[in-house]
């Protein structure tokens, strides 16, 4: 089929949405990054999947916690009954665990990366433990506001400590899932690349959730005890 | 190892049992299946609410006795009361905007169709995907159980609207028939049906960044995927606002809280705090609800109708046998309408008391939508200018798409002015305003897109000549309902009230009410043609070839229903953008996206200098 009909312009431009190429980038990643083999084939980028998936999942996550922080501070000017809450002083105890979990969690993450799986999985129950310990130290200083009759209605400050405690925690549960998901997940296979390009990513996604948890506690933690109407 | 023996060992068998092949099933488009048969039974539910509604208003205080058999306490007699009336206002809107308007277009269409359209086997995360339908659906079954179990014999639901502002809604059962149990269910169930979404909307995001095949590119995806794609992000950042603002409403009605209440509230008789019954409340905000309901509601609407956009610019281009026009604006457009829907939320509040300043920028924001709109609309013209068009039924609903698109977006740049919002927002003229450009207008993409899509989903075609009758009753049908109600608005016909006998101004509009609902009757009527035509071309329709509508894009590379994995374990290669139609030189007057390019093309440069061979 040689003959183009002379003197029309072609309908489609070359380019974008139009004219023929040779296969360009997918969605499995370009075949700049390693010319020298099918890129739609690259485990890496087929396993890219799972972190793509948690970034979204993240945005999401965000969107809950940026609407419950505009009430928060929609709620603080709206009227005069806010009474600040006295720091519950255990929550230093849960801030200080979290952030070593996070230490530990992306130690685990490096250690699966150079293949030493057995510290890979030690360090990855001290990290559930360490989350456990961060949701039980929570649970104490619920217990302590508690025990001074201080109660989800009792003034605006304190429904909002239990709500965003609460909803952080739930949050923290799913990650708890995943790390007992990588935990009990079946003996991991290095010789399939695909299966090895796979546990990476689903560790890395878990890895950057438990950050991710980990950055909104500090950020709930200083929005409910140094942000101040007025 | 060359690419296809690699992807021949990758075929997969689809599961043999029944459970697992039709219930709670992995396969994107057993699960699109789903939502859309979930779509097509809330409708029905959601029609008949507005058909009663619409009995009521023409004709007040008349005896129904079905009614009175079937609701006793609603209708006592047979004559519908006010509250019955105001609970169909709410779970009509509740049902169609979620259970409808939701599903259909993004979970059943998108589902079924972007990873085919991106050459994908499934989504990225089936399980999720299965986990977002039922979800879904248990939010469904807790909407419905609001309508049996209000807590009042004389309402079907909250009373409230499908906006459940505070603080009718956080008060409780105080507040008025339907506001106690039902409301918990109502809030209960858009939880749910929020976090169904959040998954589904996860998948698609993550399946068309993740998945599309060799060759695939961002800028050679049918517009389907952009408007699927826009969507699911519109989706993802605004559903868990309305989550947010859920849970707070919850714990207003359940834990005592005052997220919403302000102090000082006498209602029904009873004083804030004097009563067991209604606990002591201070100092909440009411319009902080407001604002988390529109920071979704707004973006909401537009996930009702860009799959609507992408599937009409789909078929337009298709059966106008021309490439689409402007494909890259139309691109930029979809995105630019919904960045822009996430900054507009407060044109719903302007009667809100809100600082003219801010109502200013609203307003702003809000009439710069009409921009990339106007894009659109335009590129569909173009489109359609100068085209041998084939007037199929999937065409003439796409048409009537755009054309409602314009009719219903034209009255937006009335509201969306502070100053004319004013007097007119708790009037018909808002009410016939969203139905055609937010309702209709979507509902016409879907049922462009089933008649366009059900050769493909089934093998066979849908009835074209009961299509035909469809459309043309529909279509005359929606412009007589909603045209007479923007008059209605501009008398001053106020929305959401049962009946009009005691406003004297108004008596002179009743002609103009019997004959909406007239038309409305038979307009719903004449949908169980459609639902007649949809059973009967499964058994009976004419028999559909892969490529049923000499189309381009991927789907209809493979067989009819695909198998499967979609392509049989061989994905294909792409070479080509979506809507080569009409290409110069090439034996037909279509392109298929995988089809390699000729030695012409190849000599002649990507289609520049037609003359060098």
């Amino acid at each position: 089929m040689v003959t183009t009909v002379t003197g029309t312009k072609p309908l489609t431009k070359a380019g974008f949405g139009g004219g023929p190429k040779s296969p360009g980038p997918n969605g499995n990643g370009s075949p700049k990054r390693n010319g020298h083999r099918d890129a739609f084939f690259d485990a890496r980028s087929s396993a890219n999947r799972y972190r793509i998936g948690m970034w979204v999942a993240m945005a999401s996550i965000l969107m809950l916690f940026t609407a419950l922080s505009s009430a928060y501070i929609v709620r603080a000017a709206s009227a005069n009954d806010w009474q600040p809450l006295r720091m519950p002083r255990v929550l230093l105890l849960s801030t200080a665990l979290i952030i070593v979990s996070s230490i530990t969690l992306e130690f685990a993450r490096r250690n699966l990366k150079r293949g030493e799986q057995g510290a890979h999985k030690r360090l990855l129950v001290v990290t559930a433990l360490l989350g456990l310990g961060f949701l039980g130290s929570q649970l104490f200083a619920w217990k302590q506001l508690a025990r001074q009759s201080i109660y989800v209605s009792s003034n605006p400050h304190s429904s909002f400590f239990y709500l965003l405690t609460a909803t952080h925690g739930v949050h923290l549960l799913g990650g708890l899932a995943g790390l007992m998901f990588l935990t009990l997940r079946s003996r991991l296979r290095t010789d399939n690349e695909l299966a090895a390009e796979k546990s990476q990513a689903q560790t890395d996604a878990v890895t950057l959730y438990w950050h991710f948890m980990d950055g909104l506690w500090i950020y709930l933690f200083l929005l409910l005890f140094l942000w101040r109407q007025q | 190892m060359s690419a296809e023996t690699h992807e021949a060992v990758h075929r997969h068998e689809p599961p043999t049992s029944f459970i697992r092949k039709y219930i709670f099933s992995l396969d994107h488009k057993v699960i699109g299946i789903q939502y859309i048969i979930l779509a097509l039974v809330a409708v029905i539910v959601g029609m008949t609410m507005s058909v009663l509604m619409r009995m009521n208003l023409s004709w007040p205080g008349t005896n129904w006795p079905i009614l009175g058999t079937l609701f006793p306490g609603g209708a006592p007699g047979g004559v519908m009361n006010p509250e019955f009336y105001l609970s169909l206002v709410t779970m009509h809107g509740t049902i169609m905007v979620f259970f409808v308007l939701t599903t259909a277009p993004q979970g059943g269409f998108g589902n079924y169709f972007l990873p085919i359209q991106i050459g994908a086997e499934d989504m990225a995360f089936p399980f999720l995907n299965m986990m977002s339908f039922w979800v879904t659906f248990v939010g469904f079954i807790v909407i419905l159980a609001a309508i049996f179990f209000s807590g009042s014999a004389s309402t079907i639901g909250p009373i409230g609207g499908w906006t459940g502002y505070a603080p009718l809604s956080a008060l409780g059962q105080i507040a008025g028939p339907g506001q106690g149990m039902g409301m918990n269910l109502w809030i209960i169930s858009i939880a749910i049906f929020c976090v169904g979404s959040l998954l589904g909307a996860l998948n698609f995001i993550t399946t068309l960044l993740n998945m599309r095949t060799r060759g695939m590119s961002l800028m050679r995806m049918p517009l389907t995927c952009w408007a699927w794609f826009t969507t699911a992000v519109l989706a993802l950042l605004s559903f868990p606002v309305l989550l947010g603002g859920g849970i707070l409403l919850l714990l207003d009605r359940l834990a005592g809280t005052s997220f919403f209440i302000p102090g000082g509230l006498y209602v029904s008789g009873i004083l804030s705090g004097t009563n067991p019954s209604f606990p002591v409340h201070t100092g909440g905000s009411p319009i902080l609800w407001q604002h988390l309901f529109w920071f979704f509601g707004h973006p909401e609407v537009y996930i009702a109708i860009l799959p609507g956009m992408g599937a009409t610019s789909h078929i337009l281009s298709t059966f106008a046998r021309k490439p689409i026009f402007g494909y890259r604006a139309m691109v930029f457009a979809i995105f630019a309408i919904g960045l822009l829907g996430f900054f507009v939320w407060g044109h719903h509040m302007f009667i809100s008391g809100m600082s003219p300043y801010s109502a200013m920028t609203f307003s702003i924001l809000t009439l710069s939508i009409g921009v990339p709109s106007a894009v659109k609309t335009f590129n569909w013209i173009g489109t359609l200018w100068g085209a041998r068009i084939r007037f199929t039924t999937p065409m003439l609903f796409a048409i009537g798409f755009v054309s409602l698109f314009v009719a219903g977006g034209i009255t937006g740049l009335v509201l969306g002015q502070t100053s004319l919002d004013l007097p007119m927002h708790d009037t018909y003229f808002v009410t016939a305003h969203f139905h055609l450009v937010m309702g209709v207008a979507s509902i016409f993409g879907m049922f462009a897109a089933t008649y366009f899509w059900f050769p493909k989903m089934v093998g066979r075609f849908m009835s074209e000549s009961l299509g035909k009758i469809h459309f043309w009753i529909t279509f005359v049908g929606v412009y007589c309902i909603f045209v007479p109600m923007h008059v209605m608005g501009l008398v001053g016909m106020p929305r959401r009230y049962a009946q009009f006998t005691e406003y004297t101004f108004l008596t002179r509009l009743h002609p103009l009410v019997v004959f909406v609902s007239v038309v409305a009757i038979i307009t719903v009527l004449t949908q169980f043609l459609f639902y007649f035509n949809l059973i009967w071309s499964i058994f009976k329709g004419k028999k559909a070839p892969a490529n049923a509508w000499d189309a381009t894009t991927l789907e209809w590379t493979t067989t009819s229903p695909p198998p499967h994995d979609n392509f049989a374990g061989v994905l294909p290669t792409v070479y080509r953008g979506p809507y080569e139609f009409a290409v110069p030189g090439a034996p037909n007057d279509f392109v298929m996206q995988t089809e390699p390019e000729t030695e012409a093309e190849r000599v002649g440069g990507n289609g520049h200098n037609g003359h060098r061979h």
